[in-house]
C-alpha cells in the first residue's frame, strides 16, 4: 500500500486545491489583513515609528513580521477545511478506502503550503508597491524561502490539531488569534530595547523575534549570525512538538 | 476458525466495545453469508453504528473479533478496506466538487485506472450524467445519496456496508435506494445494512438480527422471527391506502423514468 501512498496524497491534494481554487476569496481574505497591517503601520504609524528603525525604510523593517502575520492567519484556513472535511464525514469516508493512511492530513498540509506561498507573494507584491526593496542575493532569498516554509508546515501542523478535534466552526479557525498577537510582542514593529525590562525579555526570548531578525537580515543584506541557528530550532523544535501531536490526535481518533 | 467463519462475508465473534462507562457493545456474534443482504435492525443507540465503525476499521473493538471478507479487522486493516465500502449515516460527498469529479477521485484513490471512464459509467448507471458537472453541493438530499452509494460501488468491493442509507430521505428516493441495494444484491455483493425502518428490513433483508441495548437479541430469516411470535390469528380489517401510499400515487412513484434533475425540482413547484 506504501507505493500508492504518493499517488494517494496527489489525488488528494488535488481536490484541496480546487476547493481553493474555488473559493479564492480565502487567499483573499488570508491577505487583507497583513496587508491592512502593512498600510496601518507604514502610513499612520510609520512617520513616529521611523526615526528608530534605523537606515531601513519602516516598510521593509516591518515586512518580515507582516510576513509571518500572513501565515498564521492562513493556517487558520487549513484548521477550517479540515473541519469541514471531519464533519461532513469525507474524512471518515477516505479512511474507510485503501488510502495509505496518512495522505489525507499531508493532502491538507501540502495545500496549506500552496495557499500560504500564494497569499505571501500577494503581500510581498503589496510591499514593493509600498516602496520595499530589497538587494537580497539569490541565496539570502532562498534562505528566506527556506524558513518561510519551515514556519508555514510548523504552524500547519499545529493548525491539524484543532481541525481534528475542535466541536465547531469557531472553534476550528479560533485557535490562531492568540498567534496573531505574538508579532505584537516582538520585534517585528518596534525594536525590542524601548520595552520595558519583562516586556523585552519575554519579545527577546520568544520565536517571532529571532524569526523576524533574521529574515529581516537577509532581506536587508547583513549577516544573520547566530540568530540563524536559534530561529531554526524554534521552527524545527515547533514542527516537531506539532507533527507529533497531530498524529497522536489522529491516531486516537481510531482508539 | 470454524467452517461458517470461513465462508461468512461478514463475521463477528464476542465483540465488545466501550465509550468510557458507556458499554455500546456488550458481546455481539454474527455471521453473514456470502451474497446476502442482512438488515441489522435496532432503536437510536443500540449500537448499529459502532459496530458498523468497528467493521470498517474506523474503531477498534475492546474485546472480540470482526472479520470482512476472511480479513481480520484489528490484524488486517489494509486488506479490509480493499474489500469493502462504506455508506454512512450522512452522505459524505464533497459538495465543492462536481458529482463527476468525486467519483473520479475515489476511482483515482481505488487505483483504477482510467477513473475519468469510471465515473462518467456510474453517472449513467445512477441517472446523474446530466447533473454530472453541477457541485454536488447543489443535489437534492436523493441525488447525494445516489452519487454516495455510486461512490462506494466504485471498484466492486464484495462487501458494502450501508449504515441507516434511507434514514432522511423522501419516500421517492427511498425507493430508489431500495432499488439500488436490490441490484446490488443480484449482482452478488454482500450487503450489511442498518436501519430504524422495520419495512425496510422487511423488504431487502434475506436475514435480519436485532441489535438491542449492544446484544444481538434476535437472528433469523423474517419467517423465523415472526414464528417467534404466536401464530397469526386472522382478523378482518378494512384495508386504508397508507398515507406512503397516497403520497406515491399522486406524485408518480417511478423516479427510474424521469431525468435526474427533474425528480425533485419540478415536483416541489
Amino acid at each position: 500500500m506504501t507505493t500508492h501512498s504518493a499517488g494517494d496524497t496527489a489525488a488528494l491534494t488535488g481536490r484541496s486545491l480546487r476547493h481553493v481554487l474555488r473559493s479564492p476569496d480565502t487567499i483573499i481574505t488570508t491577505a487583507v489583513m497583513p496587508v491592512a497591517m502593512l498600510l496601518l503601520f507604514v502610513y499612520v504609524f510609520g512617520g513616529a515609528i521611523e526615526a528608530d528603525t534605523g537606515s531601513e525604510s519602516y516598510v521593509s523593517y516591518l515586512l518580515p513580521g507582516i510576513l509571518l502575520i500572513t501565515v498564521v492567519s492562513g493556517i487558520s484556513y487549513t484548521a477550517f477545511r479540515l473541519f469541514v472535511d471531519v464533519s461532513a464525514g469525507i474524512f471518515e469516508r477516505f479512511q474507510t478506502m485503501p488510502v495509505a493512511r496518512s495522505s489525507v492530513l499531508w493532502a491538507h498540509v501540502l495545500t496549506s503550503l500552496v495557499a500560504n506561498a500564494v497569499a505571501l507573494i500577494v503581500v510581498i507584491a503589496v510591499a514593493l508597491l509600498m516602496g520595499f526593496r530589497s538587494g537580497a542575493s539569490p541565496l539570502a532569498w532562498l534562505g528566506v524561502i527556506g524558513i518561510l516554509g519551515l514556519f508555514t508546515l510548523a504552524l500547519t501542523w499545529l493548525a491539524v490539531i484543532p481541525g481534528l478535534t475542535a466541536k465547531s466552526v469557531d472553534g476550528a479557525s479560533g485557535f490562531a488569534y492568540p498567534l496573531l498577537f505574538l508579532p505584537f510582542l516582538s520585534s517585528a514593529f518596534v525594536p525590542t530595547d524601548t520595552m520595558p525590562a519583562p516586556v523585552a525579555a519575554f519579545a527577546e526570548h520568544q520565536p517571532v523575534t529571532s524569526i523576524v531578525d533574521v529574515l529581516r537580515s537577509l532581506l536587508a543584506e547583513q549577516p544573520v549570525g547566530d540568530e540563524l541557528w536559534v530561529a531554526l530550532a524554534w521552527c524545527v523544535g515547533l514542527l516537531a512538538v506539532a507533527y507529533w501531536g497531530a498524529m497522536a490526535v489522529f491516531r486516537r481518533r481510531s482508539a | 476458525m470454524t467452517t461458517e467463519t470461513r465462508t461468512s462475508a461478514i463475521a463477528v465473534r464476542g465483540l465488545e466495545k466501550s465509550f468510557g462507562d458507556v458499554h455500546v457493545l456488550r458481546g455481539v456474534d454474527l455471521d453473514v453469508a456470502r451474497g446476502s443482504v442482512f438488515a441489522l435492525l435496532g432503536s437510536n443507540g443500540a449500537g448499529k453504528s459502532t459496530l458498523v465503525k468497528i467493521l470498517a476499521t474506523l474503531l477498534k473493538a475492546d474485546a472480540g473479533t470482526a472479520r470482512v471478507a476472511g480479513f481480520d479487522v484489528a490484524t488486517d486493516p489494509a486488506r479490509v478496506r480493499e474489500s469493502f465500502s462504506l455508506t454512512g449515516q450522512f452522505a459524505a460527498v464533497d459538495e465543492i466538487l462536481t458529482g463527476r469529479e468525486n467519483l473520479a477521485l475515489v476511482a483515482r484513490l481505488r487505483h483504477l485506472p482510467d477513473a475519468g471512464a469510471v465515473a462518467d459509467d456510474l453517472l449513467d448507471r445512477f441517472s446523474l450524467t446530466e447533473a454530472g458537472g453541477r457541485r454536488a453541493g447543489t443535489y437534492s438530499g436523493g441525488m447525494r445519496r445516489r452519487l454516495d452509494i455510486a461512490m462506494s460501488l466504485i471498484g466492486d468491493p464484495p462487501v458494502v456496508l450501508l449504515d441507516e442509507p434511507t434514514t432522511g430521505l423522501d419516500p421517492q428516493a427511498r425507493q430508489e435506494v431500495w432499488a439500488t441495494v436490490e441490484r446490488l444484491a443480484s449482482g452478488g455483493a454482500t450487503v450489511l445494512l442498518t436501519t430504524q425502518y422495520l419495512e425496510e428490513a422487511e423488504r431487502l433483508a434475506d436475514r435480519i438480527a436485532i441489535l438491542h441495548r449492544g446484544r444481538v437479541i434476535a437472528d433469523g430469516t423474517l419467517a423465523e422471527l415472526k414464528a417467534l411470535l404466536p401464530p397469526a390469528r386472522v382478523e378482518y380489517v378494512k384495508k386504508q391506502p397508507t398515507l406512503e401510499e397516497v403520497f406515491l400515487a399522486i406524485v408518480g412513484d417511478d423516479p427510474e423514468n424521469e431525468p435526474a434533475d427533474a425528480t425533485t425540482t419540478t415536483k416541489e413547484q
